[in-house]
């Protein structure tokens, strides 16, 4: 019984780390020589193997970059919950608020007029596309506070979209150059399909916190959840910890 | 532990594994894969599953897959699966999955391209190829029910033959209860008199939404992401407001 629950502990350990190294062997060796249990008990505790699947192979020589459960792709798959809204940039602006109360108001022309940043970055959708070494240019958040003569007035901030999306993300995740509203992909203005003509960019988290059509962020005192968070998706949505949905 | 985190409000959709209890071939590319649960769910139309296939060093790859059955206490769930050529998963599933095989999966997932009967009416469906999926769902839920709700269904498919479900459909259209369905085919002559050989437009549309009782209450889209700009555009250029429209799109 003791040495039963010793083994399902060590198994669970393994399986965790399995799932970042793929070391499938190594790791069913160190099972055995743990536990002495036989080896198949210890192949069926460590992992299900699929029958007849192969796949494309480990996400080798990407120097760890893809997240687990994920796939790269070449091209740039589009999500969104609603018809693509096309906003004209003489239409567009963009609010700052401390809880419900407006701070500061850009139009188009006086955000481009603020510092500009560039960002090479990989990013993760929750669907479980990757696509590495996207190229994006905007105004950093940072820049974006120091503009409105803000310092990260709350813990937390709502992104909003011109379509009624929102999303939430901790303020700390915005600063120091972690993320940034992005005018430019590619060297180009961002399609209505990505979200043009500006989205959040916080590429470290699942894509759907990179909000698109974006027209402001609001601080709040709480964690309030947005869009795709009331409907059982996570809170932080850390794509190396596979925060998918609110129960991961 | 994140201070972020919120405590879960409900059960975790855990991972299980379930087992392949059958497998029929829709169309030329379309595979439908029926999977019993050992722990199964309670589950709305338009909900989908998580899929995650595991390889003999490790590796793994996850897919979502919407289930095309109604919700029914006990069975099968099924899911219908496009071959894609230069896939990872979908060629396993056409070319290496049998009866018997155990898969893991997780679910139900997903809480806003969803529709139950007795949900807003009447309701326009707009599928682009295997984007029907979702859809059927929602088609079979309300064909149970003992009164179904207005619904009209317009599918997006090449050709006749790959039209999926393409059967099923033509016999709800024929109990005469509310339901009512079209063929837009994008590569061949319609069969039928009142089925189109062009993509969707916005003229389509207004005749598909004049086959329902009143202007539609809630309008899902789902197909690629061309398909769905196509037929959401459509709909807003129709008359239908933005905020009654849902899409989903695959990719990736």
């Amino acid at each position: 019984m003791g040495r039963k629950r010793i083994v399902i502990r060590v198994c669970l350990r393994l399986r965790q780390e399995f799932a970042q190294s793929h070391h499938a062997a190594l790791l069913t060796a160190a099972l055995l020589l743990v536990s002495g249990v036989p080896s198949a008990r210890a192949l069926e505790c460590t992992i299900m193997v699929t029958r007849g699947f192969t796949g494309r192979g480990a996400a080798g020589g990407n120097d760890g970059r893809v997240p687990p459960g994920q796939h790269l792709v070449d091209d740039f798959p589009v999500l969104s919950a609603g018809p693509t809204p096309h906003i004209a940039t003489d239409q567009w602006s963009f609010t700052l608020k401390v809880g419900p109360k407006p701070i500061k108001r850009w139009n188009w022309d006086e955000f481009n007029a603020l510092p500009q940043t560039q960002l090479t970055r990989d990013i993760h959708c929750v669907t479980t596309w990757s696509k590495l070494d996207t190229r994006w240019e905007g105004v950093l958040i940072d820049d974006v506070l120091s503009a409105a003569g803000l310092d990260a007035p709350t813990d937390f901030t709502l992104a909003h979209s011109f379509d009624g999306y929102s999303t939430n993300v901790p303020t700390k995740d915005l600063l120091a150059g972690r993320a940034m509203v992005a005018l430019r992909y590619n060297g180009e203005p961002i399609e209505a399909d990505h979200g043009g003509p500006a989205r959040l960019l916080v590429p470290h988290l699942y894509f759907w916190k990179s909000a698109k059509w974006l027209n402001g962020l609001q601080f709040t005192d709480r964690d309030t959840a947005g869009f795709w968070e009331l409907r059982g998706y996570h809170m932080y949505g850390d794509p190396w910890r596979e925060q998918r949905y609110d129960t991961d | 532990m994140t201070p972020t985190e919120v405590a879960p409000a409900k059960p975790a959709a855990r991972w299980q594994n379930a087992r392949i209890v059958d497998i029929v071939e829709r169309t030329p590319h379309i595979k439908s894969f029926f999977l019993a649960l050992p722990e199964p769910f309670v589950f709305r139309p338009g909900q989908h599953v998580d899929v995650r296939l595991t390889a003999p060093d490790g590796y793994r790859a996850m897919r979502s897959y919407s289930i095309a059955s109604a919700p029914s206490p006990g069975a099968a769930i099924e899911i219908a699966i496009d071959l894609l050529k230069t896939g990872e998963v979908s060629p396993f599933f056409h070319e290496v999955a049998a009866i018997g095989d155990e898969i893991e999966l997780r679910g139900p997932l997903g809480g806003h391209f969803v529709w139950s009967p007795g949900d807003a009416s009447p309701v326009l469906l707009l599928g682009g190829g295997s984007g029907l999926v979702p859809l059927m769902s929602m088609a079979r839920a309300n064909q149970q029910a003992a009164t179904p709700s207005p619904m009209a269904l317009l599918l997006s498919a090449r050709t006749w033959s790959e039209a999926l479900y393409r059967d099923e459909l033509i016999g709800f259209a024929e109990r005469n209860n509310g339901f009512a369905v079209r063929f837009a085919l994008t590569r061949a002559n319609p069969q039928r008199s009142h089925d189109y050989a062009r993509r969707v437009d916005a003229e389509m549309l207004r005749d598909v939404i004049a086959l329902l009782p009143a202007a539609p209450q809630i309008v899902f889209v789902c197909g690629s992401n061309a398909f769905a700009n196509g037929a959401a555009d459509a709909a807003l250029a129709a008359g239908i407001p933005r905020d009654r429209i849902r899409t989903e799109r695959y990719g990736g």
